[in-house]
């Protein structure tokens, strides 16, 4: 056990592992955000299930260890083979060979990384720990959480840095996915194929998702 | 045709080294690469100059032995093919190539356009070989070898050693070469009894001697001459995942 922390390939693998796992936590969070479209009650109660179900609330803190996982070790990792080429060469091309996405994960994750801090202080810690309105819906009151987004969206420039966000990452996630199950050596020439496509098709649904939200809300401000 | 040759000059290990820009004249369009170097460094020679060092041997892409990072790719533009097999016909009058050894900290500049390829030795050393004793060879059908592992096993096995796959990767890494060692072995009954060590300790030895990580870019398969598959480097991921947990 202690060979796999030692290796490189044993601290790629919990990034990959990392990574999945906050793969899936996005598809969930599509969904949840998904209800923003089908109105106001459905997004509210479909929040208050989210912040106040026990199963949640435990998986939470687990997320939260997932993404210092994922970002301490990428980091790392990026540190030392920053080392491994002391003299650069003159002239690289390297379109020819690889991906522009796969060659700038690290970029495209700290970018990820400072749009993070900016929808969690501006959604999640305003949702948790300020007070918002309370709404009735079905007898139950419950936070307006959907007044706030749309407040939110009614923003441009809060939609433009939320829609960068979305396509920053569709491009992190479209090598990431394949990339992650290649590592932990569920591939081979036929898998290694389909986890690309399924890649793909995920992060456009994930980037285009998150963006036609947040523009839905911004154009219904601006025609209303 | 005339050329503009910027090529990587460095005496020895230690010096420091620099670029130096040649003007050739007459090179034709029917030689192959390695000859337009040959033909730079006949007029080197025949001005006094000290010719340019590069490796070579075969140059028929089998011995592993050229080296050079044409352009910025590694063995020059064209995908899965060597250094060696690279026409001038590929060039046109007036071009600039620029000409460099490979890069990374495991393999330092020995002189020029040489560098020391021998961490792969070590890493060999480490593991990419069988030491299950077979004894006196065995009735051969009493060892079955299924198609397929076979067919892989020697496509692992046509891996050169040249380094190719280290100078494509944006992270020096050697796993595309350690890969094909793991695989040409563990798909073969012999080799299979040691399969996951071999994996755990090639790894330690690429780690140890500053080699990068993998980061499945997927430029070595693209620039490696043999098109060695980078399901390959699943397969070792496996083996090195059974073996340390
Ligand atoms: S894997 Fe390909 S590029 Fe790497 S050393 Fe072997 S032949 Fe060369
Ligand atoms: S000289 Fe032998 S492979 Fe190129």
């Amino acid at each position: 056990m202690s060979n796999f922390f030692k290796a490189s390939i044993g601290r790629k693998v919990l990034v990959g592992l990392s990574g999945l796992f906050l793969f899936s936590f996005i598809l969930v969070h599509l969904t949840v955000n998904l209800f923003l479209l089908a109105g106001q009650e459905s997004y509210n109660i479909a929040t208050h299930f989210m912040t106040t179900n026990p199963v949640i609330q435990t998986i939470e803190p687990i997320l939260a260890v997932g993404f210092i996982l994922h970002i301490a070790y990428s980091v790392w990792l990026t540190f030392l083979n920053q080392k491994t080429r002391p003299q650069k060469f003159l002239k690289v091309d390297q379109s020819k060979s690889s991906t522009w996405a796969s060659r700038n994960m690290f970029v495209l994750g700290g970018l990820i990384f400072v749009f993070l801090i900016i929808h969690i202080s501006n959604f999640w810690y305003k949702l948790n720990f300020t007070e918002i309105g309370y709404i009735e819906h079905g007898g139950e009151m419950m936070k307006d959480a959907y007044t706030m987004v749309a407040s939110s969206f009614a923003i441009w420039w809060y939609v433009v840095i939320y829609v960068a966000g979305a396509v920053l990452l569709g491009f992190h996630l479209n090598h990431g996915f394949q990339s992650a199950f290649q590592t932990i050596g569920l591939s081979n020439e036929i898998w290694r194929k389909r986890w690309t496509v399924i890649g793909n098709f995920l992060s456009i649904v994930i980037a285009a998702g998150f963006s036609i939200i947040a523009l839905y809300f911004l154009i219904k401000h601006l025609i209303s | 045709m005339n050329l503009t040759l910027k090529i990587w000059r460095q005496k020895n290990a230690n010096s420091k080294g620099a670029f130096v820009t040649y003007n050739l004249e007459g090179a034709s369009q029917e030689m192959s690469f390695l000859e337009m170097l040959d033909y730079l460094n006949s007029t080197l020679i025949g001005k006094g100059e000290e010719p340019i060092a590069f490796e070579h041997d075969c140059r028929e892409g089998i011995c592993g032995s050229c080296s050079l990072y044409i352009n910025g790719r590694a063995h020059g533009q064209d995908s899965k093919s060597a250094t060696c097999e690279l026409r001038m016909s590929r060039y046109k009058d007036g071009d600039t190539i620029v000409i460099e050894p490979w890069r990374s900290k495991a393999f330092p500049v020995i002189k020029d356009l040489i560098v020391d390829r021998s961490a792969f030795e070590k890493i060999l050393e480490a593991g990419g070989f069988i030491s299950a004793n077979t004894g006196a060879a065995p009735e051969a059908n009493s060892i079955p070898v299924p198609r397929e592992h076979a067919d892989k096993s020697f496509d692992a096995a046509s891996c050169i050693g040249c380094g190719a796959c280290v100078s494509a990767c944006k992270n020096a890494s050697a796993q595309l070469f350690i890969a094909s060692k793991v695989s040409q072995l563990a798909l073969l009954p012999q080799g299979r009894v040691e399969a996951k060590l071999r994996a755990r300790n090639m790894i330690a030895k690429a780690d140890e001697l500053g080699f990068g990580s993998c980061t499945n870019t997927g430029a070595c398969e693209i620039e490696c001459p043999k098109g060695i598959s980078l399901a390959h480097i699943a397969r070792l991921n496996r083996e090195f995942l059974k073996a340390t947990l």
